[in-house]
């Protein structure tokens, strides 16, 4: 017997996703559903698509057996080399899915959100390979904390425009995008960053993400002849680890564990994990798990990671969640940061913050795992993005930007 | 009087009806009784209570500083269902306009009771269209809450007529492709789309808003539509004094401008 397939008809998975949206909007997400599933079904669409995978992004990526790492875990760990690609992150097999999509729409701009300004990047980059106009909103706060991501879109061609309401941050800029898009929606595609939003958002970014699962899985069985025990990933809206997940979901012997970012901790409210420590809502778009007070106003989230600093979640990753197809887990900043470090020591790979939730996750469950299958056990991690973007918080985060310490090594205080 | 009577009435003079819009909590508790009292007094048929919510996508930034204001200032839901008690108890019929999420967290079914209990009429949904709905249809028929959807320019003529036949009271019609917010001229859009509403139900009210900000707009609207919305205008009344006697006189004042409009409609 074979599940169903999800999103139903309606955008639902479950009781999870669908459409909450202004009528506004409406119209252009049916014709963003319609324009999909004609594409899906064009083997031309599907072979321009592949073609920008491989010769302009680099994929399929490596899965690479990491030695060291996995002598430090007690585990065999195999790392989706998503960090690898071009711009840096899974984000591009995204954008340039997407960007095809809206060429294809013969709609001449795009607009994006961005948090850390990763998805910002990535949808410059696609919208000057495609010839687009592009558009993107960003929280005042992190166009400060991130001049140099503004600058490379800026770079790219793309217009950057800081939100200034709300707490100015990812979910302001979400929030101001969809008024754009509300105005625009004519000659405008939303160029949507993550599994998440109304549907067929969460549906569409999955399955553009979603070669990083069907190639682990073939990169696996090839390269140690099986499955691995466990497929582990950081959930922040969620679209690496859907797209790692979802080739896996149907093989019931691999566990997937998805890291939330805990932050200081979920004890002391100050963290960004929807689904370890928020509740059902709904939030742009979608019913999902949301970090939200009584009265379902949404509570800032917090995380060292920006990529994972959002309130919501994907609505797939809720469903999973709720039918227990897949585990969630807190990361604090810490254990992040631990891993951070200690994959930049054993393997000579600066990671993004975001993955490193994913290396701290697959850490803590061997132990569980090894006892539970009787053996060393098999995880891949995808390894969503590199760390360049974040040298600065990492390096004060360490306490290594002085740069008196690193002239003078040895002598520290 | 309900929603319904309220329309047939201002038909019988051939006029509109004009919807004051404010949020509840901006920027007291008591403010806003006093601003949604006195709107009424200066001639709002209806008064559309707005529950601060913190992802206000369907707003432009008048409406998103004011609801900021009140949440900053700690109202929640049961201060605004508070506030729509005092509101209708001094006369004034209150539709309630809410976010989804707010409803959800407290209890769909709940919710509708004490709304209905408060004295509200009715309650629009900006981002909850009637495919979702269907939690909320049930519990508005159960405790007789009239239901208003929006419609949009973009809506096809088949959304259109699916949305209408789930309303009750009146429906919403968007003029514009956009946010809350006044602007200088009134929506080509909005004819055309009241228009086509009538085509897909004769007898349902339609009440436009989006854009709408002095007498002017509001005779210009009144000539097509059954009802007018407005919202930043008023709520700049109240956003852009220094004290509460200046913002309640501008309320004042406006909404006897927007109430000689509806009553003057530009043929």
């Amino acid at each position: 017997m074979t599940a169903p397939a999800l999103p139903d008809l309606s955008g639902h998975f479950g009781r999870y996703g669908g459409r909450f949206v202004p009528e506004a909007l409406v119209r252009a997400l049916d014709e963003l559903e319609a324009a999909y599933r004609s594409a899906k079904a064009d083997p031309e669409f599907q072979a321009e698509f592949e073609d920008l995978l491989l010769n302009y992004a680099g994929t399929p990526s490596l899965l690479y057996p990491a030695k060291r790492l996995s002598a430090k875990a007690g585990a065999e760990i195999l790392l989706k080399r998503e960090d690898l690609n071009h711009t840096g992150a899974h984000k591009v097999r995204n954008v340039l899915g997407q960007a095809l999509l809206a060429k294809r729409m013969g709609k001449p701009r795009v607009i994006a959100e961005t948090g850390a300004g990763q998805h910002g990047v990535a949808s410059a980059t696609a919208a000057a390979l495609l010839d687009l106009e592009c558009v993107v909103y960003m929280g005042e706060t992190d166009t400060e904390r991130q001049a140099l991501n503004v600058a490379r879109m800026r770079m790219l061609g793309a217009t950057v425009i800081p939100v200034t309401n709300g707490s100015r941050t990812l979910k302001d800029a979400l929030n101001e995008a969809l008024r754009d898009w509300v105005a625009s929606v004519d000659h405008t595609h939303y160029l949507l960053g993550t599994a998440a939003g109304p549907h067929p958002f969460p549906e569409i970014v999955r399955d553009f993400v979603g070669g990083i699962g069907i190639e682990a899985r073939a990169q696996c069985l090839d390269q140690i002849g099986r499955l691995p025990d466990a497929v582990a990933a950081c959930v922040g809206g969620g679209s690496n680890a859907i797209g790692i997940f979802h080739a896996f979901v149907p093989d019931e012997q691999v566990a997937l564990y998805g890291f939330e970012a805990g932050g200081d901790g979920i004890a002391t409210g100050r963290h960004a994990a929807s689904i370890t420590g928020g509740s059902s809502g709904v939030l742009h778009g979608a019913r999902t798990y949301v970090l939200q007070d009584d009265d379902g106003q949404t509570v800032e989230s917090h995380s060292i990671s920006a990529g994972l600093d959002y309130p919501g979640v994907g609505p797939e990753h809720a469903w999973l969640h709720d039918t227990g197809r897949a585990e969630y887990e807190p990361v604090t900043d810490a254990e992040a940061m631990a891993a951070f470090q200690l994959l930049c020591r054993t393997e000579g790979i600066i990671p993004a913050i975001e993955s490193a939730h994913a290396v701290a996750g697959a850490l803590r469950i061997v132990p569980a795992l090894t006892a539970e299958l009787g053996r060393t056990p098999t995880i891949v991690i995808n390894l969503s993005g590199r760390g360049d973007k974040d040298v600065h918080t990492a390096g004060a985060y360490f306490g290594i930007l002085d740069p008196v310490e690193t002239l003078v090594p040895g002598e520290q205080e | 009087m309900s929603i319904t009577e309220i329309f047939a009435k201002a038909k019988s003079e051939d006029r509109a009806v004009l919807i004051g819009c404010m949020p509840a909590g901006f920027p007291t508790v008591d403010d806003s009784i006093a601003s949604m009292i006195a709107m009424h007094e200066a001639g709002c048929d209806v008064i559309e209570v707005e529950l601060p919510y913190s992802d206000p996508v369907m707003d432009g930034p008048v409406i998103q500083k004011a609801s900021d204001i009140a949440l900053a200032a700690g109202v929640r839901t049961r201060d605004t269902l508070r506030i729509i008690e005092a509101v209708s108890n001094a006369g004034a019929p209150v539709v309630l306009m809410t976010y989804w999420n707010p409803i959800e967290k407290y209890g769909v079914n709940a919710f509708a009771r004490d709304l209905a209990a408060a004295g509200a009429t009715g309650m629009i949904t900006p981002d909850l269209i009637p495919d979702e709905a269907e939690e909320w249809i049930a519990a508005s028929d159960e405790h007789r809450i009239d239901r208003t959807f929006l419609v949009s320019p973009s809506s096809t003529d088949e959304r259109l007529a699916m949305t209408v036949a789930n309303c009750r009271g009146f429906v919403y019609a968007t003029a514009l492709m956009g946010v809350t917010g006044a602007r200088t001229a009134v929506s080509q859009q909005a004819p055309d789309l009241v228009a086509r509403v009538r085509h897909a139900d004769r007898e349902m009210p339609v009440g436009v808003g989006l854009g709408v900000g002095n007498g002017k707009q509001a005779a210009q609207v009144a000539a097509f539509a059954d009802g007018v919305i407005v919202g930043s205008a008023l709520i700049r009344c109240v956003l852009e004094s220094s004290d509460r006697a200046t913002g309640l006189a501008r309320l004042r004042a406006l909404s006897t401008e927007l109430a000689e409009g509806v009553r003057n409609p530009e043929k």
